[in-house]
């Protein structure tokens, strides 16, 4: 296991270094200048010309990925060409915003769609194993936007219940806190709550059906048991994979959320950034979610061990 | 393991990652009077002089003061500077500064921090630019004395030092203005009526500033940037909003006081809010332009471009960008309609009826031959994309073979500053539009020019018109000044660098228990109270 562990940590850093050299490569050819956004409407060429002289943007491709990749060799993820902050303070300053949303949203999530798909399964055909699955036909198809104003205009606008935007941090209070994420969870994490309630009732289905559960039934052991001790950890595997991929979208996915509710978050980072093309910040990001995906996934691998003991590595 | 020791693993994991978060707690605020504000864009660039960017223009006016401002009956006042002279051969001011005025370091503003401000400014503002020309020299005579010598009498030296919009000519300390002027600077310490909290900066998110408890204002009322700069709040705080359904929201509920510009689309939901007003506090507006590329055909023929004037109708374009012919009106000049040097000398092509088959007869006379015409477009600008759309339609009237490539904001300014042909990414035409204060004059509307490939995107090149600006410059009184730039105007409408499209204006919202705004063609935040 731990021989697997650092193999895949050291593949970690392969696929990091690769995606470093592929997202330089792709903003080197991306059309935009970040000195002519620096410069502002009532610039002139020659005043963009000096600015992309001063950012070296004039360099020839290896010279400036030489340049970044010497820095970042040194921990050093550069500073943002427009704030003159470093890269690692701004991806700093949104971490816990994102990772705030993404955790509730999680929570709300599991939360909520694993008993659904359960007691779905345990139930189907009935009407409530309809309901749950026209619930997540609901949740796949309406657009994270279109919930997320339904809910400001319902209970923050109309009932007053909650804010708008914003974001309070964790230090500034736990209800301060909550508050403003519980509206952006709902409606980021509805979608996930329909795909995690129809792999789980999937999931549960086909354990339901095996010989070991008829057994356990033959035996007289109550449904609570049979259902929960027996076929959900068996079906855990694959719920389990969906929620780690639901965690690594979330990251990123978030972005929409992020702009609605006005959530200092990093998918707003990356889009600004974008839209400015602020290369440093792009490039940090985009390896920081590369490594969260990797490491996610092995966490999803290592814990398929645990829910399966047939599995080694 | 027990069932369900997955999830709680989860759970923990998420608690301990919570718990390990290190970020500073933020201050409240709290028992302080805090004024929320959402402004029109995110605060980037902390430096009113490398960029042009109105958001950090409204940023310059929050944290640093000015030797002189223009006030709303366009006279230029003293603002940190107590009394100036100017000597009988109109070579030699001397200037005084107030007493008591200190920056946000608590140092008090001296004669060195002002030069080097000013000089680092003239460095890259246009009108800046033309005052160094004729300096010959600044000097500190002492801490709060000093003078500048010119070579030659040169009338606008307080409109320039008086500069409205950007670049504004801020004074900063001397250790930061020494700042090479065109690397940004990073601190920004002022002598305002606010301080910024840098430690709150949150960028594209948040800006906080502070009252300046030392800050000593003027007696007078303000006007513009002139007069008493009272701050009343004891603390702002910028929060950028991206999406403009939630800004209306956040401000519809009361979680922000003040929205700096609406899109009109959402006045009407505004305005059913008995606790919001929706207002136009400024009073020269923004003007649409339409602006060519000089370089290649067609528009590189004065016929092609002067066929537009006829053809384009500023009502239109004041429909697509403002919503509503209440928010905007057409300017037929090539200075700001409601300024001194406005008028519609040479504007007959402009005005009336469309007259499409002059158009067509100039077209034809240009000996169009059929090349293609690319307008670039901003999507994510509504000003520019609604424009680009009706100028294509114009053009399509024309029988012009015409077509809008779109991109982003960020694509557009990096796309026209190419000076390449269409078939290697070049461009014809492109659209932005300008705030009133940066067009009323030949000194500062700088798309009037013709300095060729010094000019503005587009490169026009016209020694008349050049020669007509700098003859408004020696102009030593307003009637010969409004008569230059008259003259300006008239080659400005037979050589057309570019075509004004409408006069309009975003209106602004903000909760009725706020008081004291502003009027004026930048946002102010002094003199405005919370109750």
């Amino acid at each position: 296991m731990i021989a697997y562990v650092v193999r895949r940590l050291f593949s970690t850093v392969v696929v990091m270094a690769v995606v470093a050299f592929v997202v330089f490569s792709l903003l080197y050819l991306t059309p935009g200048d970040p000195a002519a956004v620096i410069a502002g409407d009532i610039a002139t060429s020659e005043d963009i010309q000096r600015i992309h002289q001063r950012l070296g943007l004039d360099d020839p491709f290896l010279v400036q990925f030489g340049r970044w990749a010497g820095a970042l060799a040194h921990g050093d993820l550069g500073t943002s060409i427009f704030t003159n902050l470093p890269v690692a303070q701004l991806i700093g300053q949104r971490v816990e915003p994102t990772l705030s949303l993404t955790l509730c949203t999680l929570v709300v999530a599991i939360a909520v769609a694993v008993p659904l798909g359960v007691v779905a399964a345990a139930k189907a055909g009935t009407w409530f194993d309809r309901a749950v699955m026209a619930f997540s036909v609901l949740g796949f198809s309406v657009p994270v936007f279109v919930l997320a104003y339904i809910l400001i205009f319902t209970f923050a606008v109309a009932l007053d219940w909650l804010p708008v935007q914003g974001y309070r941090s964790i230090h500034e209070g736990f209800w301060p806190w909550l508050r403003h994420l519980i509206l952006p969870s709902i409606a980021l994490g509805t979608v996930y709550v329909a795909l995690i309630a129809r792999m789980t009732r999937a999931s549960m289905l086909d354990v339901l059906a095996q010989d070991y559960v008829r057994t356990a039934q033959a035996k007289g052991l109550a449904p609570d048991q049979v259902l929960l001790g027996h076929a959900l950890k068996n079906a855990a595997v694959p719920i389990m994979t969906i929620i780690g991929i639901g965690v690594a979208l979330l990251i990123s996915g978030a972005i929409v959320t992020e702009t609605v509710f006005a959530l200092p978050g990093i998918g707003r980072l990356t889009v600004d950034a974008i839209l400015r093309r602020d290369y440093p910040i792009i490039q940090g990001v985009t390896l920081i979610f590369s490594a969260i995906y990797v490491l996610v996934n092995l966490a999803v691998d290592l814990s398929y061990a645990f829910f399966d003991p047939r599995i080694r590595y | 393991m027990s069932k369900g020791g997955g999830y709680r693993s989860i759970a923990l994991i998420g608690v301990l990652m919570l718990a390990a978060l290190s970020v500073a707690p933020i201050a409240s605020g709290q028992g302080q009077t805090v004024l929320r504000f959402i402004p029109q864009a995110d605060l980037r660039i902390l430096d009113p002089i490398t960029t042009t960017a109105y958001i950090t223009r409204n940023h310059g006016y929050m944290v640093y003061d000015t030797l002189f401002a223009m006030d709303a009956k366009f006279q230029v006042q003293p603002q940190m500077v107590d009394k100036y002279e100017l000597s009988s051969d109109k070579l030699t001011y001397t200037f005084t500064l107030r007493d008591g005025l200190k920056f946000h370091d608590g140092q008090p503003v001296r004669s060195a921090d002002c030069i080097a401000s000013i000089e680092r400014w003239a460095k890259r503002d246009a009108l800046g630019q033309k005052l160094a020309e004729a300096t010959d020299s600044w000097k500190a005579v002492d801490d709060k004395t000093f003078t500048l010598k010119l070579k030659k009498p040169f009338p606008l030296t307080l409109e320039a030092l008086a500069k409205p919009s950007s670049n504004v000519p801020f004074i900063m300390p001397e250790r930061i203005a020494k700042t090479d002027a065109s690397t940004n600077i990073t601190d920004a310490t002022g002598s305002g009526p606010f301080k910024f909290v840098k430690e709150e900066w949150v960028p594209g998110s948040k800006v906080v500033y502070v009252k300046n408890k030392d800050y000593v204002p003027r007696k007078e009322p303000p006007s513009w940037a002139a007069g008493g700069k009272v701050a009343k709040v004891d603390r702002i705080e910028w929060i950028y909003i991206p999406d403009s359904a939630t800004a209306a929201a956040a401000i519809n509920a009361g979680e922000v006081d003040w929205w700096e510009q609406m899109p009109p689309d959402l006045i009407p939901v505004l305005a059913k809010n008995k606790n919001v007003k929706v207002e136009n506090i400024d009073p020269l507006g923004s003007m649409g332009l339409l602006r060519f590329n000089f370089l290649y055909p067609p528009f590189n023929n004065q016929k092609m471009r002067q066929a537009l004037l006829y053809a384009i109708d500023q009502n239109d374009y004041v429909l697509g960008i403002a919503g509503d012919a209440k928010n905007g009106h057409p300017c037929y000049s090539y200075f700001t309609c409601g300024t001194p040097l406005a008028s519609e000398v040479g504007a007959e092509p402009m005005k009336g009826k469309r007259d499409f088959e002059k158009a067509k007869q100039l077209i034809k006379e240009s000996g169009y031959k059929g090349e293609k015409i690319v307008i670039i477009d901003a999507t994510d600008q509504p000003i520019v994309h609604s424009q680009s759309l009706l100028t294509l339609e114009v053009l399509r009237k024309l029988g012009l073979n015409a077509e809008v490539q779109a991109g982003d904001w960020g694509t557009l300014i990096t796309r026209r500053s190419s000076k390449e042909p269409i078939d290697k990414g070049g461009w014809s035409i492109f659209h932005t539009w300008l705030v009133g204060p940066d067009v009323t004059s030949p000194a500062v509307n700088f798309a009037v020019r013709g300095n060729g490939q010094k000019a503005w995107f587009g490169w026009p090149e016209d020694a008349k018109i050049e020669e007509l600006r700098e003859a408004w410059f020696a102009a030593t009184d307003p009637a010969s000044s409004k008569k230059a730039a008259a003259a300006v105007q008239q080659r400005a409408f037979e050589f057309v660098p570019y075509v004004p499209t409408a006069q309009f204006i975003l209106p602004t919202a903000y909760r009725t228990n706020l008081s004291g705004v502003i009027i004026a063609p930048m946002t102010l935040m002094w003199n405005v109270e919370k109750h």
